[in-house]
């Protein structure tokens, strides 16, 4: 008998994935496996091109593979349907893109209350409010999403993604665009975070300093997974 | 040229991208909308005047009461027309065993008739056909009605007065009818040249003479003003106008409403080339920012967007053109087999015209897009959000909407009807933006109730205010234009089709003696005919207004003086019909006072004599005097028995009087007819049935028309709707892939989506019904006559049904999105 514990939060299977480049398919994920354990860190490296934004797409159910499957606590989020992918998203995944990805047209606060109104939270409001106070951005909560600065929209970004206390927070270079310092200060707030909650932590980034504050460590080369400590 | 190469790599990298081809199709549907409009109903236009003229049997006639100077004709034929002379008189015509009857003589010559056919018949009921030309001579052709009274058939011998002559055929339809509603006398046409042997044309007979011509209508024009300057006393011109007021009439209004029509379809056009401008434009600042980041000028980046506007305007207007071939190439058709109308082909102008209208409108439209790019940096590229088109834009669609108005004034000629609707457009759109903004505003402050449901979809309208005021506007206003067209389209076709109701009389009896009025009625009672009604007609001559002796020196107006020289059929009754329309004053129902008269408006304005007015009448010797207590409004093609004047009973009663009526007999109860000629000699029938049988047949060709050119206002309206969709599609596809990121789910997003769609369809639809109601209330009577009345359907068809539409239309569209992967569609949103 298996332990609930010893259920991995994400197990990934032979995952594969091709696109067709004039009428040639081309692979841009080559078949590989790993798991990743409940209040883990990991960091997924790799070259510009490698595929990292690509595997990260497929863990959070974003896009289909074309072999192999990925289970989500036990779940197999391979077979699901879109609906169902799209309500175990809303339940258990936070995701942080490396373009921000806002809804330009609704203020920062509507976008972090979003995820939480359609899950239907009663108290969409105040949750949405404290994860901005979280995030230093309590003042700018009525503020147009496309009117922020880079690293304000990241920040909701970031509290968008806290705000459904998700198991699994996947972030593709979530510094990718900001500055040093700004960039340092979000860091600490992923990682704060992911101690307090307990919160699965998934990152794409090309920071080697950042890489190493991660428990563990994928190298993606071309599309290959090389599994490291 | 480095410039050109690059406008054309940029081009065809957006080609594949999918925005060239946005633009594209607006200025194509613009075009081929034009085009079609344009082509057909210039060929429309130009049958329709020609079939009318058929009713004349020439565009032309000049009538005189003397031989006209024969010179003419070779004049009008050096001039490139066709033109022909014919003699019209009356004559006693006798057949078998000394029957005598009185007839209509009509002698023709090669050519006749100039517009439209003969047809003829060896034996009525019988097989009709078209007459290779005119009767031969030695022959003529009878109507059938006179070889039935003068007991001849084909092939019998009929004597003209010192001819005697063979029936060739019965002369079933003759296009021309003299102008004349009423031809009391039947009519015989005859070969010109048997003329001489008659004996009857002699110096002081009454003869009407006619010479007829056709042709272009610019050659017409020329000839016809030739004409006018050297009439002659006894001589008058006649066209289709004066022959048939009716048919005048609603030509008229058909033409204006297929102006309008174009004219609205041109202004929609307009707006889905704005809006395209403007969502390529939007879509490719970044391009032209990082041009002007590495360097490139202002003036290059102008030009480069100058190159590439051209381009997709040619490209649009060619295509467009042959679409707009096509498309009035399949309505022609369509008509010719409907209504057996032979259209003239189709000049190339209304297509260049369309072309080269699409180019100007695109031109017009890009003003805001070059002021913005004007004024581009390349900070656009750090931040975003710098705005694209800000307040000044406005003012900057000031070009585009100058050229909108040249392009209406040029295409409508008419520079009253284009005042009206731009006055018209220009307070109404901003009260629509007005309205518009406010509700966009309260249903935001709805949603905000329902933010875990449907409220997001209101939510949205208002996250998006801008773009959705701009939405409802343009679909306001093609909902509008929609529901206006159709509002005078219905009222038009059933104004018309109320000009002659199911039992419109169609045949007339007159000449009845007092003496057979009791036993008459019997006989219709007797054919279940009960209704039909007696009119006494006493013939009296106007001789004083207000004491003062008529003189007809002092009317400027040849027909009233005609009018005048004449005898008046005048009337009268106990009290006048209830359904009795005033222009002034009021009628009577009783005896009280006992002399008064009421008489027709237009006589009426003729003669000067308003309410109160004494008018003075000789009637066979003795003077009848009374005042003018009302005026009336008569409509005369409604056929039935009306007259000028009609007086109260007591004033007349005691006059001789013959009486009139009127009634419609189905053409499966002729026996009557007969029966009544058979018992009453005397009676004169006169048979309107052929008349009416025209008359129907161009009201139906001019609601065909309204029908079809209705049908490409629709287009051009959906063409809004399609161009304002693809604009905001990227953004709301990026948007719902956001959606289902953050775990929304399918039915979540419909209700979301639809609720938008449908609020912004809803909206427009109820702006848009109360638009039509207060247009059609006040422009659609000043244009077409017609009575404002409230009108249920058209709020709930331009509320629910506009709502239902723009909502399936949107969700359509964005069906394909909502089913990629959403990894898809941010990768292809990033760029
Ligand atoms: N839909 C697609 N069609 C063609 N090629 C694709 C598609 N999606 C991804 N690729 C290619 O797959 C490869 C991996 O892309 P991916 O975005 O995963 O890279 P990445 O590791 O995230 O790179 P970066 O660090 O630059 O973000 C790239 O070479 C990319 O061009
Ligand atoms: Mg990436």
């Amino acid at each position: 008998m298996t332990d609930i514990a010893d259920i991995p939060i994400l197990r990934v299977v032979n995952l594969a994935r091709h696109v067709w480049v004039n009428d040639a398919p081309l692979t841009i994920l080559h078949p590989g496996s790993f798991d990743i354990r409940k209040g883990e860190s990991v960091a997924i490296v790799g070259a510009s091109g490698s595929g990292k934004s690509t595997l990260l797409g497929l863990l959070a159910g974003l896009d289909t593979p074309d072999a192999g499957e990925v289970w989500l606590s036990g779940t197999e989020l391979t077979a699901m349907d879109e609906d169902g992918r799209a309500i175990l998203r809303g339940e258990k995944i936070g995701f942080v893109f490396q373009s921000f990805q806002l809804l330009p047209l609704m203020t920062a606060l509507e976008n972090v209350m979003l995820p939480l109104e359609l899950r239907l939270f009663p108290d969409a409001r105040q949750r949405a409010q404290y994860w901005l106070e979280r995030v230093g951005l309590a003042d700018r909560r009525h503020y147009r999403a496309r009117v922020l600065s880079g690293g304000e929209q990241q920040r909701v970004a970031i509290a968008r993604a806290f705000a459904t206390n998700p198991d699994l927070l996947l972030a593709d270079e979530p510094t990718g665009n900001l500055d040093a310092e700004t960039g340092a200060r979000l860091i600490e707030l992923l990682f704060e975070l992911n101690r307090e909650n307990g919160t699965t932590l998934v990152l794409v980034t090309h920071d080697a300093e950042l890489a190493t504050r991660c428990s563990r460590r994928l190298l993606l080369q071309a599309g290959r997974l090389e599994l490291s400590a | 040229m480095n410039r050109l190469n690059l406008a054309w790599r940029m081009a065809l990298s957006e080609w594949n991208a999918g925005e060239l081809r946005v633009l594209l199709l607006a200025v194509l549907i613009a075009v081929s909308g034009f085009a079609s409009v344009g082509g057909f109903t210039m060929r429309m236009h130009t049958a329709l005047r020609q079939e009318s003229h058929r009713l004349l049997g020439a565009d032309l006639v000049l009538v005189s009461d003397h031989a006209p100077d024969r010179n003419r004709i070779g004049q009008a034929r050096k001039q490139g027309l066709r033109a022909v002379e014919i003699e019209q008189f009356s004559s006693m015509v006798s057949g078998v065993g000394n029957n005598f009857r009185l007839a209509q003589i009509k002698a023709v010559e090669d050519g006749y008739p100039l517009r439209g056919r003969l047809r003829i018949a060896d034996a009525v009921p019988g097989a009709e056909r078209i007459a290779a030309g005119i009767p031969p001579p030695g022959s003529v052709w009878l109507e059938p009605r006179l070889a039935q009274s003068l007991g001849v058939h084909v092939g019998s011998v009929i004597e003209l007065g010192y001819s005697k002559l063979k029936v060739g055929a019965l002369l079933t339809h003759d296009p021309d009818l003299g102008g004349e509603v009423f031809n009391l006398a039947p009519w015989l046409i005859m070969n010109r040249s048997d003329i001489p042997a008659t004996k009857l044309i002699m110096p002081g007979s009454r003869v009407s003479y006619r010479l007829l011509f056709a042709g272009s209508s610019s050659r017409i024009q020329a000839f016809r003003s030739m004409l006018i300057k050297h009439l002659s006393p006894g001589q008058k011109l006649l066209t289709v106008a004066d022959a048939r007021p009716e048919v005048k009439d609603m030509l008229a209004k058909a033409e204006k409403y297929l102006g309008l029509a174009v004219l609205l379809s041109a202004v929609l056009a307009a707006i889905a080339i704005a809006i395209s401008v403007r969502h390529f434009v939007g879509r490719h600042l970044d391009a032209y920012a990082v041009l002007r980041c590495f360097g490139a000028t202002r003036r290059t980046i102008l030009s480069l967007f100058m190159l590439q506007i051209t381009a997709i305007g040619g490209l649009g207007a060619i295509l467009g053109m042959a679409f707009g071939y096509a498309g009035q190439s399949v309505l022609s058709g369509l008509v010719d087999t409907l209504m057996h109308l032979i259209l003239p082909p189709v000049s190339v102008l209304p297509f260049l015209q369309a072309g080269l209208a699409g180019m100007i409108l695109l031109t017009g439209f890009s003003f805001p897009a070059l002021f913005a790019l004007r004024n581009i940096s390349a900070l656009r590229i750090l931040r975003r959000d710098s705005p694209a088109f800000n307040g000044a834009s406005v003012l900057t669609y000031l070009p585009g909407l100058f050229t909108l108005e040249a392009l209406m004034l040029w295409q409508a000629h008419d520079a009253r009807l284009v005042l009206w609707i731009t006055a018209g457009l220009v307070g109404f759109m901003a009260l629509t933006v007005l309205t518009a903004w406010g509700l966009v505003h309260l249903a935001g402050s709805l949603g905000e109730y329902y933010r875990q449901g449907w409220g997001q979809g209101l939510l949205n309208l208002r996250r998006r205010r801008k773009s959705s005021v701009i939405q409802i506007s343009a679909f306001t206003l093609a909902i509008l234009s929609l529901l206006f067209l159709s509002l005078v389209r219905n009222e038009l076709l059933g104004d018309w089709r109320d000009t002659l109701p199911i039992n419109t009389p169609n045949r007339f009896v007159i000449n009845i003696q007092p003496g057979q009025l009791a036993t008459l009625r019997l006989f219709f009672q007797r054919h279940e005919m009960a209704a039909v009604r007696f009119f006494p007609m006493i013939r009296g001559r106007l001789t004083a207004i207000n004491g003062r002796k008529v003189n007809t020196e002092e009317y400027a107006d040849k027909q009233t003086r005609r009018l005048l020289d004449r005898e008046f059929n005048l009337s009268y009754a106990d009290s006048l019909p209830p359904d009795t329309v005033y222009a002034a004053g009021k009628g009577w129902n009783g005896g009280h006072p006992p002399d008064q008269f009421s008489v027709e408006q237009g006589i009426a304005d003729r003669l000067h004599v308003k309410p109160g007015d004494r008018l003075s009448f000789d009637v066979g010797g003795s003077s009848v005097s009374a005042p003018v207590t009302s005026l009336r409004k008569v409509k005369w093609d409604s056929f039935k028995v009306n007259f000028f004047v009609v007086a109260n009973s007591a004033l007349l009663k005691n006059m001789p009087a013959s009486y009139v009526t009127s009634f419609y007999l189905p053409p499966s109860r002729i026996e009557v007819l007969n029966e009544l000629i058979k018992a009453y000699p005397n009676l004169t029938v006169i048979d309107v049935s052929a008349i009416l049988h025209t008359l129907e047949s161009e009201l139906n060709q001019a609601a065909q028309a309204v029908e079809f050119v209705f049908l490409f206002s629709l287009a051009s309206a959906l063409s809004v709707l399609y161009a304002t969709i693809v604009a905001t599609r990227d953004e709301r596809a990026r948007e719902t892939a956001l959606w289902r990121v953050l775990g929304a789910r399918r039915r979540q997003l419909w209700l979301v989506q639809t609720v938008e769609f449908a609020a912004i369809g809803l909206l427009a639809g109820l702006l848009a019904a109360a638009g039509a109601s207060v247009i059609g209330w006040s422009v659609g009577y000043r244009l077409f006559g017609i009575p404002y009345h409230f009108d249920m359907h058209l709020w709930l068809i331009g509320t629910f049904g506009s709502g239902l539409i723009i909502a399936l239309i949107g969700l359509a569209s964005l069906w394909p999105l909502n089913r990629l992967p959403p990894i898809t569609v941010l990768r292809a949103a990033i760029e």
